[in-house]
Order: structure tokens, then sequence, then C-alpha cells
């Protein structure tokens, strides 16, 4: 009897644990299967979950670009551009100051910290009239160069206190002993500190990929009407609101924009996950 | 922005406790390799005047302070003049116009409606985000390890969704022709409130349903933070409280609120805190379901404040009083943010 409660209750707890991975994928499934639906199965008066004669058509004509009259890949091009050299430089950036504030004491070291706390929360609606008026007169608009600014300092505030905490966990008795060994502050880093905090750079890093890569507010203000700018975000929401709404490309749009994040989060889920949850537990 | 908490203590081993005097002398030692003449001397300088971990923090401190620091002064200063095309395009000086761009602001209805859009949306979807949270939460804590995986990997899969994505996506599903939701509702038998008056349903044309949908849409998207965040503490909860809790014949909901709730309280505030930030100043979301600037009776704050700044004739001294009304809000709820991850003991 006891058994059989105990079995019910985790069969139960299960079909609970499938219905919120279903209720939760369903939007990302719909977005998928719809990608795939030619137009007539699209508009039909009873939508099915699946596609009946799967299309390639909609992704063709994303990738061919005719609604906006440039190729997908020129948007690809910029959002890898963008995206790749704001994460390295704000990484790069990060572990310096990540080490000043894991490694040093010195004067005004909780202010900093306090003050990238409160930074971190500025609205980035707010930040976004004055960043134009001050990137028009340096002639950084319509320039990906802006963004690339923007997309660094934004995301340091996190990528600090991230990469702060794997600073922090490298144990001091091996520098210590690297340093008795005779080996300069260089070479402590480049053989003790880089290799050790490495797991590190990789969830700061993703977190800064996926801030830069799905950012909106500034590539919409920033990137005027010069077309061949864009990136990724504003391609998607181009499709939308001319004239005609063509699901089936937004939808494929949409898919291309996002499997790719999904995919390198999925990867690096658990260290992601337990490097930002690290967080928010004391133990 | 990608929701993180970035301000909690680690649990690292050895991120406590004050700089060895070796691991300080370690990395400060001559921060130049090889080199010498004014190289070397500069990393003397450095040396003796302990000015490593300034040097270190140099880069980022020049970044923040152009880019963060530097123009959230300018919406000080901008939100006092009279600044438009004229003024950008130097055909006019700038105007000081005093306190007239927030009295402008304060006189407006459409100002005080969307502050209200602003606060009711916050205060409907912090509470849902942190309950939905917490119950999936405690359910992926009882449920077995492949099956807690697979349940937190879909639900980070909604946190991954770009804000663009998502709403692009939820504009689809509610869409008046062909949109899923509309085509199920017709079908839902009429005691579930469905019917045929649902067909071609418009979700985006006026206030309610457009806030119903976004909050369904930041819902989907917050509550997998608050659940994984809730699991990690649950899971430093020794198991024995739980299980002497049951022996004296606590409920679930009594076991809740008496050994769960007190211990994590500290989790939960700052998850409050940040939800509270992040719903009212949700801006890529409501931007794309309102119409992107098209109902003028849809707009939050943030939206309205983007809308004087940008629309033509763009008003960008106005923009900017608004800007600042926007970001004093969040900062007073980001105050209460610091000092709760301060009292945590965050700031090490």
């Amino acid at each position: 009897m006891r058994l059989r409660s105990r079995t019910l209750r985790r069969a139960g707890l299960n079909a609970l644990g499938v219905l919120v991975a279903l209720v939760t994928l369903f939007p990302i499934l719909w977005m998928v299967s719809t990608a795939f639906k030619p137009a007539v199965e699209i508009y039909s008066l009873t939508p099915h979950p699946f596609p009946a004669h799967p299309t390639l058509g909609n992704f063709r004509s994303v990738i061919d670009g005719k609604v906006i009259g440039l190729p997908y890949w020129t948007f690809l091009k910029n959002s890898l551009f963008v995206t790749l050299v704001s994460v390295v430089a704000s990484t790069m950036i990060s572990l310096l100051a990540a080490i000043a504030v894991a490694r040093f004491r010195f004067r005004f070291r909780t202010s900093y910290l306090i003050m990238l706390l409160i930074v971190q929360m500025l609205p980035q609606q707010a930040m976004v009239i004055v960043l134009f008026l001050d990137f028009r007169s340096l002639g950084l608009l319509d320039n990906l160069l802006g963004l690339i600014l923007v997309y660094t300092a934004f995301s340091l505030p996190v990528t600090i206190w991230m990469l702060r905490n794997f600073v922090a966990a490298v144990p001091r008795e091996m520098e210590e002993a690297a340093a008795i060994d005779g080996a300069g502050p260089m070479r402590i880093f480049w053989r003790i500190m880089l290799p050790l905090v490495a797991p590190g750079l990789v969830a700061t890093s993703v977190f800064a990929f996926i801030f830069a890569w799905n950012e909106f507010i500034f590539a919409l203000t920033f990137l005027g009407t010069d077309y061949a700018k864009y990136t990724l975000p504003i391609y998607v929401t181009y499709f939308y609101g001319r004239g005609t709404v063509d699901w089936g490309s937004i939808m494929a749009a949409s898919t291309l924009f996002t499997i790719p994040v999904m995919i390198f989060f999925l990867i690096v889920q658990r260290r992601m996950t337990s490097g930002l949850v690290a967080g928010a537990v004391k133990g | 922005m990608v929701r993180t908490v970035s301000g909690q203590p680690g649990r690292i081993p050895g991120s406590e406790g004050p700089a060895s005097p070796a691991g300080r002398r370690g990395l400060a030692r001559g921060a130049v390799p090889g080199g010498r003449g004014a190289r070397q001397r500069a990393a003397v300088f450095i040396r003796r005047h302990r000015l490593t971990p300034y040097a270190l923090l140099l880069p980022s401190a020049v970044a923040i302070g152009l880019l963060l620091f530097w123009p959230t002064l300018q919406i000080g200063e901008f939100s006092l003049q009279n600044y438009g095309i004229p003024q950008v395009t130097g055909t006019a000086p700038t105007q000081w116009v005093g306190a007239a761009n927030f009295t402008a602001t304060l006189s407006d209805p459409e100002f005080w409606l969307s502050l209200r859009i602003s606060v009711i949306f916050a205060a409907v979807v912090v509470p849902l985000t942190l309950v939905t949270g917490t119950l999936v939460g405690l359910l992926l804590n009882r449920l077995g390890p492949k099956m807690s995986t697979f349940v937190s990997s879909t639900a980070m899969l909604a946190w991954a969704t770009p804000a663009v994505s998502a709403s692009v996506i939820f504009i689809w599903l509610t869409d008046p022709d062909g949109g899923v939701v509309d085509w199920t509702l017709t079908k839902l038998p009429s005691w579930l409130g469905g019917g045929p008056h649902w067909a071609g349903f418009s979700w985006t044309n006026s206030a309610l349903p457009v806030y119903t949908l976004l909050t369904v849409l930041v819902l989907w998207q917050g509550f997998p933070f608050v659940a994984v965040t809730v699991l990690a503490g649950l899971k430093t909860i020794p198991v024995e409280l739980h299980e002497s809790a049951r022996v004296d014949g606590g409920g679930a909901w009594r076991i809740f609120w008496r050994v769960t709730y007190p211990l994590l309280k500290p989790i939960f505030l700052v998850l409050l805190l940040l939800s509270v930030i992040w719903d009212f100043g949700v801006f890529t979301q409501a931007y794309l379901l309102t119409g992107e600037l098209g109902n003028r009776d849809e707009y939050n704050l943030g939206i309205y404040a983007y809308d004087r700044a940008f629309t033509m004739p763009p008003s960008y001294g106005v923009g900017s009083a608004l800007a600042l009304i926007l970001t004093v809000i969040l900062l007073i709820i980001t105050v209460g943010y610091v000092r709760a991850s301060v009292r945590q003991g965050a700031i090490h």
C-alpha cells in the first residue's frame, strides 16, 4: 500500500514535469513548425501542430532576402561581427577588473563593486536617448562600431561580477607556490590564473554573447535606414508590420536567429546556470 | 537583456578573507615583462605606489564611465533643455528651460496613463512570476535527476529565447487570422469562456488584451530564472530539516511557510526586487506587441519616453525628463536591491 502510493506520487510528479515542459516548449515548437509550413497550411482554418507538407520555401525567401533586397548573410555577418568583437573586448576588460577586485584590497574597492550593481540596473530605454545624441555628434550612428562600444560597456557590470567569483575561487596557494619557485607575475597569470578561470571565461562570454546577439533597443535606434548595417533582431522585425504580414517568413527568420543561441546555450547550460546561480545562494 | 543575477555572493570557497601578502605581491610585481627604460620605470612606479589594482580597473572604469556614467549625468542636463531638431542640426542654440519639460510631462494625461500601466503591469506580473517560478522550483526539487534536467532544460530554452523572437512568436500565436490561440478559444466549451465570439479577436488593439498577452509572454520568459534560483536554494537546505518537519506532521503548505520560506527569504527578496526592476522597465516585448509605437493608449512609461524623444518632431529634452523619472524610480528600487545584497554578504 505504502509502496503503491509512493509510485503513484512519483508518476504524478513526472506527469506534472512533462506538462510544464510541454507548455514551456509550445511557443518554440510552434515557431519552428510554422517556419516549415507552406502558406496554405499557415492560414488554414484549422491549425495543425506539424506541417503536413514541410517546405523550405520560407527559409529560402528569408535567405534570399527578397523582402528587404539584401541576403540573410549580410545581417548574419553584421550580428556575428558586432557580437564577437564585443564579447572578446568585454571578457578581456572584465578579467582585468575581476583580478583587481578579487585579488587586491584597495581604497574604493567596495564603492566600485556597489557602483557596478547600480549601473547594471540603468534602464536602456533611458540611456538610448542621450547615447543617440552623443553618437550622432561623434558620427557613430549607422555604424557597427557604435553598437560594439555600447554592448561592451553595458555587459561589463555583469561580466565583472561573474568573473570575480571565478577568480576568487582560484586557490591563492597555487600562485604563492609558483611565486616561491620564481615565476614572475605574467607567468603566474598565463600558467595558473588563465587555465583555472577558463570555465568562468566561457560562462562570461556566453552571457556577453547572448546580450549582444539579442540586443534590440540600441540597434533599432542607432541603425536608421541603412539596411546593409542591420543586425539580425532588426532584420527579424523588419518583416513585421510591412503591409501584408508573411508569418512563414517571420517564423523562418526568427528560427534562424533563435536556434543558434539555443544550441549554444544548451551546450554550456550547466556551467552557465551554475555560474549565474552560484550566486543567488549563500551556502 | 538576458536576465541574470550578478550581485550575489558566490558559494565558491576561498572568496572570503583578506588578500594574502604573497598573492598580492604575486601579481603586483612588475606588470610589464622584460623591456627596459620607460616601460620598466612605469612598472616600478605602479608597483611602488600600489597602483596595480587601479591599473587593472582602468579599462573597465573608462568604458563604464564614458558609456554609462557620463550619459546618466547628461540625462539630467538634457532634461532641463529645449532640445529638438534645430539644436541637433546646430541652427538654434541650446536653450535652458528650467523645469518646463517636467511641468509639461506632469500635466500630460498620457504620462499618467503610461505610469499607471507600468505600475499595474509590474504589480500583476511580479507575483505571478515569483509564484510560478517557486512552484516549478519546488517541483524540480522533487523530480528524479533525469526528469529534473529535462524540465529545467526546456525552461532554460524559454529563458534564452531572444525578446524579439519571443515577441513575434506570441504575436503570431494570437494573430486574428490563423493564430492558434483564437482558434482554440472558439473550440473551447462556453463554460470555460470559449465560443465563436473569439473568432478573429484582436489581442493588440486595446490595452487590456495586449497587456494580458504581455503578461503571459513575460511570465513565460521570466519564471525559469526564478525556478532555477529557487532550486539552487532548496539544494542548500539540509534534507533532515524537511524530514523532521514531516515527521512532526506538517503538510506541504505548512512546511513551505515554516521551514523553506524562512531559510530562503534572502533569495526571495532579491528575486522580488530584480523582477520589479525588470518588469517595470520591460521595453522590447511591449514595444513590439503594442505595434511599434502604434497605439498611444497602450504605452508604458519606457515606450512613452521613447516616443516623446524620437517620434517626429523629436523632443529629446522631454524624452530626457521622462528618462530621468524612469531612472530615478528604478534607482530607488535598486537601492533596495543593493542593500539586500550587502546584507546577504555579496560584497566582501
